[in-house]
């Protein structure tokens, strides 16, 4: 459970956030935590609520907003994932979702550059405000958050950091373990890094870059080797969409046996959305690394051992 | 039959027909990826240690593993005999699965003998004992050399290092985890 110093530097987290958004203009939306359809992803399992479902990301809902009209909207809120629970990991935590309509990617690292920046000068005058210990953060390098990013593709990565190239390592199945072992701990050294234009078979919800129909327009950012945000151009395209989603509940009801259905109105609002581009930035982790804390569960108001 | 969800430091597993016990474990993620499971892994009989990273499909059998409160009774070459306080069965252990832990075994001490599939494979002694002080060299009040420890023997054959003032006949408490001096006792 966090300390009351703990808590204001949690909730001025918050509220720098917010102040971000706020000023570029941004809606904040809150959209409904339980579902009766979730996006079906292979290897993000649900945990259920009277036969609906604790959302795994607001990201759907979201999206049909921006179908309807909205150019720029945030939200602040809980997900839930079933059986993550690590260092990093817990099964709710929460999460920081944003989208632009009419941008790509591109738009999306720009923002999160901002945000860090926004963030870690605005962290000290909570501290003058003596709303917390200035020794709290006294020990941290926030330069790390400050020096211009650096952009790596998922390919350069692997020819750097790799043992095997990406071709080889997506054709054996070896792409997950190599990543997590031999790339992720190079990334984000002393700046952050955006590893950039995943292979299409990891596309997810992400949009196939025109110039390389070999990659698709996804990034994930990094910093001290912790993933803290997952970005994309949309795939606006809804039959392309439903394509994959097929695939995904086939992988689905072979790994867990489990049907899951297709989100059809948010297909339906799809046809409605041009040019978007969305992030979901891990919250909890961005305190972790602004506070120096070894796990997640240090600095969330109540880890799961905190409620029994 | 355990999944991989159920992995953690600490958990015993059997595997190709040994014990290994989870020494340090991590659940990673990466991005959209899959759940992976990293453990190091060390064979309870040998000590050989191997990495690996599973993954969500995986199954594991738990190692059937159970304690035996017995006593210690003598040794005989490499042979360490115990006996079962409730049957009287005997058996005994060699000094390769014992390692350190015979540095600390007297006579007639009871102790728990862990079982995998019904073969010994360990003993757990108590944290500590306490073992009487056979050779040391004397205290020389005066001694400027600097040094804060000497080293001496114990029943068991044993070498420690303790406070200069410890001498020989004196008991002394040994923590069995670290194999270190705690304090001399008075008995």
């Amino acid at each position: 459970m966090l300390d009351l110093h703990g808590l204001h530097i949690r909730a001025a987290l918050l509220r720098l956030l917010r102040e971000f958004f706020f000023e570029r203009g941004f809606l904040e939306v809150d959209t409904p935590v339980r579902q009766p359809v979730i996006i079906p992803e292979q290897y993000i399992e649900p945990i259920t609520a009277e036969g609906q479902f604790l959302q795994t990301s607001p990201e759907l809902c979201m999206k049909r907003i921006l179908a309807a009209g909205a150019d720029t909207i945030f939200q602040i809120c809980p997900c839930f994932r079933k059986g993550e629970r690590g260092r990093r990991h817990l099964e709710e935590f929460t999460m920081l979702e944003w989208y632009r309509r009419g941008e790509d990617y591109c738009s999306l690292m720009a923002d999160c550059e901002d945000l860090l920046r926004f963030v870690v000068l605005g962290l000290p005058a909570f501290e003058a405000e003596k709303k917390f210990e200035t020794r709290r953060l006294a020990h941290i390098d926030f330069s790390k958050f400050l020096e211009p990013a650096e952009h790596i593709t998922v390919e350069e990565a692997f020819n750097r950091f790799s043992p095997v190239p990406m071709a080889r390592a997506l054709e054996q199945d070896l792409f997950d373990e190599i990543v997590v072992e031999h790339i992720e701990p190079k990334l984000g050294i002393g700046k952050p890094t955006f590893l950039t234009d995943y292979p299409v078979q990891l596309a997810s919800l992400a949009k196939v870059s025109a110039d390389n129909p070999q990659v698709a327009e996804r990034f994930e950012l990094y910093i001290d080797g912790i993933e803290l945000a997952n970005g994309f151009t949309e795939l606006t395209d809804a039959d392309e969409q439903r394509t994959r989603f097929l695939a995904e509940q086939a992988a689905i009801k072979n790994d867990q046996g489990r049907q899951q259905e297709i989100p059809e109105r948010f297909l339906n609002d799809l046809n409605q959305l041009a040019d978007a581009a969305g992030i979901a930035f891990g919250l909890d982790r961005l305190l972790m690394l602004l506070t120096g804390s070894d796990t997640i569960q240090s600095v969330v108001t109540f880890a799961p051992d905190d409620m029994i | 039959m355990l999944s991989a969800s159920d992995l953690r430091k600490g958990l015993k597993l059997q595997i190709d027909g040994n014990p290994y016990i989870i020494t340090d474990f991590e659940f990673s993620k990466p991005g959209k990826g899959q759940a992976l499971y990293r453990c190091r892994m060390k064979n309870m009989i040998n000590g050989n240690q191997f990495s690996k990273t599973y993954r969500s499909g995986d199954k594991f059998e738990k190692a059937n593993l159970e304690e035996r409160k017995m006593q210690y009774l003598y040794h005989q070459d490499e042979e360490y005999h115990f006996m079962d306080t409730q049957n009287y069965d005997q058996l005994f252990l060699t000094v390769e699965q014992l390692g350190d832990n015979v540095n600390f075994l007297m006579d007639n001490m009871e102790l728990e003998v862990l079982f995998f599939d019904d073969r010994p494979i360990d003993v757990s002694l108590p944290i500590f004992v306490n073992l009487a002080v056979t050779k040391a060299d004397p205290w020389v009040k005066g001694d400027t050399s600097g040094t804060d420890t000497k080293p001496v023997t114990v029943e068991t054959g044993y070498q420690l290092q303790v406070p200069p003032f410890v001498e020989e006949g004196d008991k002394i408490q040994i923590d069995t985890r670290t194999g270190e001096y705690v304090t001399r006792v008075k008995e």
